[in-house]
C-alpha cells in the first residue's frame, strides 16, 4: 500500500460575496455577485517535497495558501494534514496539535511583524503560545538557536524589526515560523519583495532548511524561474483552477497546457537564446464573470467550440480539452 | 566601433560625472556620486540596481524632477546637445513633457482618477503642438491606437478606473509620447504587471523606439526585462555606475565582482543550479558608505587598494567598468607585484 501523503487538498472551493450593500441592491435593483476566487483544486503534496503554486495575480493562488493554514475556512473541500482534517470539528484537540506544525511566511516583511515588539518577543511568541519550552532562559537560549539558524547573530533579538533590512526581517519570519518545530510551512511570494541578491540568500537558506530539518514546503509565487528553482512538483493556476500539474523539471521542457506555454514564453529570458515566441495575447478576465466552459478560452489559440461550453476536467496532470483530443502538436523544447 | 558613431552625431542624452546629494540633519547624503552615460538615437539604456542603488534617482535628476532636500549638486546634463541640468524651473517644465517623456511603475497615480482619458490626452497634446481640440482629440484616438488599446475610438472617454493593470500602462505610454519626445524615461514600467502583460508591454516600447527612433533610458531591477529590451545596460552600485556595456556582453560575460554576483544570482528558466550565487552582506547604506571600491566589504577579489582608492570607469573591451581589478596600468602592476 503506498503512504498516505502528507498534505492532501481535495476539491478546495472559495467564494467571496463582493454584492454591494443591501440598500443599494435595493435602490438599485442590482444582484448579488459572487466571486469564484478558488474552484475546485486538488492536489497532494508528500513529506519533505517542495510543491508549489504558480500563476497570476487573481488566480487564487493566495486563496489557496490561506485555506490550506486555516486562515480562511474553505466554502467546500477539505484539507487534510497527516491524516487530520483541517475541518472536521471532530478532532478539535488533534488540529490544535496539528496547528503548531504548520506556519506560514508572508510576502511582505515590514507588515507580518508586530513594530512595536523585540525581534526575540515575536521569534518567542509561537514556543509561549503553544508551551513547548518552561522558563525564560530556556526560551532565550532557544530563541537565539533559531536567530543564528537563520544567518542572524542571537544578540539581533533584543533589536526591532524596523532595525533590519527586507532580507534580514524575512529571515525573522523564517525564524519564527520554525519557533513551533514546524514541519509544513506555507511560503506566499516570500522573496517577491526582495532585491534579487537578497532573494538568493533566501532562497538558499531556505533549501538548507529544509534539507536539515526535513521540512515540507507549498511554495506559492508569480515567478516561473523561482519556482522552478524551488519546487520538486508544480501546479499552474488560472483564474481559480489548477489547469496543469507537472514534475518541476518537465513542466519547463514539455508544458502542456496552452496557458503554460504562454506563461513561459512571456518571462523575459536573462539567457538571450533567441527562441522564438509566441506572441502573448490579452489578458485575465474579471473573476466575477469569467467565460464559460474552459476559463482559458478567450486567449488560446486552440480554442474550439467545446472549449466555450464545457469545463475541462484535469486529466493526467493537464486541464484542456486540446490536448486530451490530441489537437495540440507537443512542445518542441528550445 | 560605437565610439566613433558618439562622436559623428550628438547622443539624445549625455550625462557627465552627475552628483546628486540629499541634505539631512545627519549630514549630506551622496546618493549619486559621478555618473556618467550617453544614450544615442533609437538606442535603449537598461539601468540595473538593487533598491537604493540609485537608479530612479538618476532618472528624476535627467527629467529635473529632483524635490529639495535633494539636489544636483555637480556635473552637466545635455539634451541633445542642450543643458538642461540647470535651466529655469518654467523653462524645464517646457523640455519635460515635449522632449523627454516620462512613464512610471504605478500607472494608477500617473493619471488623474477623475479626469476622462480623452481630457488628459488632449490637455497634453495641446499644450505642447498648436492643435486644434479636434485634430488633437483624432491625434489621441490615433496613440491610443498604437499602443495597442482595442476600439480606441470607444475606450478614449473611460476613466482610468475603468482600464486594467496593463491597459492603464498603455495609456500612460501614450501620454508620454503624445508630444513625440526625443527621450523616454521608463521607471520600472512592467515591475507592478503580471508576466504575460509585461511582455506585451516590453514589445510595445520596444517597437516604439525602433520606429519612432526615440532613446529610452529604462530603469528596473529586473535583469530579464533588460536582456530582452534593452541595447546597452548600465549596472549601478550604492550611487555610481559599476558596469555600463553592450547588454549581451554585460549579461553573459560581466567583469564587475557586483555584475557577476548579481547574474548569478537569478534563478534561471534554463540552467540547473543547486545553488544560487550569494553576495554576502548587503547594500551600504547611503549614510555608511565604505571608503574606496562602495563594493569592497562584499567583494570576493577585494585588495589592498579596493579599500582607500575609488575606482575610475576604465574602458575594457566594449564595456567600462568600475573595477581596479581591469587596471593595467602600473599602479595596478605595482600594487600586485
Amino acid at each position: 500500500m503506498t503512504e498516505r501523503p502528507f498534505v492532501e487538498v481535495n476539491d478546495l472551493r472559495r467564494v467571496f460575496d463582493v454584492s454591494k450593500p443591501w440598500l443599494n441592491r435595493v435602490l438599485e435593483g442590482g444582484e448579488k455577485q459572487y466571486l469564484k476566487a478558488v474552484d475546485g483544486v486538488t492536489f497532494n503534496i508528500a513529506k519533505g517535497e517542495t510543491f508549489a503554486l504558480v500563476g497570476e495575480s487573481g488566480s487564487g493562488k493566495s486563496t489557496v495558501a490561506r485555506m490550506v493554514v486555516g486562515l480562511l475556512p474553505p466554502t467546500s473541500g477539505e484539507v487534510t494534514i497527516d491524516g487530520v482534517s483541517m475541518s472536521n470539528a471532530a478532532d478539535a484537540a488533534e488540529r490544535r496539535r496539528l496547528r503548531r506544525r504548520i506556519q506560514m511566511i508572508f510576502q511582505d516583511p515590514y507588515a507580518s511583524l508586530n513594530p512595536r515588539w523585540t525581534v526575540g518577543r515575536i521569534i518567542a511568541e509561537p514556543i509561549r503560545a503553544f508551551s513547548l519550552i518552561e522558563g525564560e532562559k530556556d526560551i532565550a537560549a532557544r530563541v537565539g538557536e533559531l536567530l543564528s539558524f537563520v544567518g542572524l547573530h542571537p544578540a539581533d533579538g533584543a533589536k526591532y524589526p524596523h532595525e533590519f533590512s527586507g532580507g534580514q526581517r524575512q529571515r525573522v519570519a523564517i525564524a519564527r515560523a520554525l519557533a513551533s518545530d514546524a514541519e509544513f510551512i506555507v511560503c506566499d511570494e516570500p522573496t517577491s519583495a526582495l532585491d534579487v541578491s537578497v532573494q538568493a540568500q533566501i532562497l538558499n537558506l531556505m533549501r538548507d532548511l529544509q534539507d536539515r530539518l526535513g521540512l515540507t514546503y507549498l511554495f506559492i509565487s508569480h515567478n516561473l524561474a523561482v519556482v522552478r528553482h524551488m519546487a520538486s512538483r508544480i501546479g499552474v493556476m488560472y483564474l481559480g483552477r489548477i489547469v496543469e500539474v507537472s514534475e518541476g523539471r518537465e513542466l519547463f521542457t514539455s508544458p502542456k497546457h496552452p496557458y503554460t506555454r504562454m506563461l513561459l514564453d512571456a518571462v523575459p529570458d536573462v539567457g538571450m537564446t533567441g527562441r522564438q515566441r509566441i506572441p502573448v495575447q490579452g489578458e485575465i478576465p474579471n473573476p466575477i464573470n469569467p467565460p464559460a466552459g474552459c476559463t482559458f478560452n478567450p486567449r488560446c489559440p486552440l480554442a474550439n467550440e467545446r472549449c466555450t461550453a464545457e469545463i475541462p476536467p484535469l486529466r493526467s496532470g493537464v486541464a484542456c480539452h486540446a490536448v486530451q483530443e490530441g489537437r495540440l502538436a507537443p512542445h518542441i523544447a528550445a | 566601433m560605437r565610439e566613433g558613431r558618439e562622436t559623428m552625431s550628438v547622443p539624445v542624452l549625455s550625462v557627465r560625472d552627475l552628483r546628486v546629494e540629499f541634505v539631512t540633519r545627519r549630514g549630506t547624503l551622496k546618493a549619486i556620486d559621478g555618473v556618467s552615460f550617453d544614450i544615442a538615437k533609437g538606442e535603449v539604456l537598461g539601468v540595473v540596481g538593487e533598491s537604493g542603488a540609485g537608479k530612479s534617482v538618476t532618472g528624476s535628476a535627467v527629467i529635473g524632477l529632483i524635490d529639495p532636500p535633494g539636489r544636483i549638486a555637480g556635473g552637466e546634463i545635455h539634451l541633445s546637445g542642450l543643458r538642461i541640468d540647470n535651466l529655469p524651473p518654467e523653462e524645464m517644465r517646457r523640455v519635460r513633457g515635449r522632449r523627454i517623456g516620462m512613464i512610471f511603475q504605478d500607472p494608477l497615480t500617473s493619471l488623474n482618477p477623475l479626469y476622462r482619458v480623452s481630457e488628459q490626452l488632449v490637455e497634453t497634446i495641446r499644450t505642447h503642438t498648436n492643435l486644434s481640440a479636434s485634430a488633437a482629440r483624432k491625434r489621441a484616438i490615433d496613440l491610443l491606437a498604437e499602443v495597442g488599446i482595442p476600439a480606441p475610438d470607444k475606450r478614449i472617454d473611460s476613466y482610468p478606473h475603468e482600464f486594467s493593470g496593463g491597459m492603464r500602462q498603455r495609456v500612460v505610454i501614450a501620454l508620454a509620447l503624445c508630444a513625440e519626445p526625443e527621450l523616454i524615461i521608463a521607471d520600472e514600467p512592467t515591475t507592478a504587471l503580471d508576466v504575460s502583460v509585461q511582455a506585451q508591454i516590453i514589445a510595445l516600447l520596444k517597437r516604439l523606439g525602433r520606429e519612432h527612433g526615440t532613446a529610452i533610458m529604462l530603469v528596473t531591477h529586473d535583469m530579464g526585462v533588460i536582456a530582452e529590451t534593452a541595447d546597452r545596460v548600465a549596472v549601478m552600485y550604492a550611487g555610481r555606475i559599476a558596469e555600463i556595456g553592450p547588454v549581451r556582453d554585460v549579461v553573459q560575460n560581466p567583469l564587475h565582482p557586483y555584475a557577476q554576483g548579481l547574474m548569478g544570482a537569478i534563478p534561471s528558466l534554463e540552467a540547473d543550479a543547486q545553488r544560487l550565487v550569494q553576495i554576502p552582506g548587503a547594500m551600504p547604506r547611503l549614510s555608511a558608505i565604505p571608503p574606496g571600491c562602495p563594493f569592497n566589504p562584499r567583494c570576493p577579489h577585494a585588495f589592498d587598494r579596493c579599500k582607500v582608492e575609488r575606482p575610475e570607469a576604465i574602458q575594457h573591451a566594449e564595456h567600462r567598468v568600475a573595477c581596479h581589478l581591469y587596471d593595467q596600468s602600473p599602479a595596478r602592476t605595482e600594487a600586485v607585484a
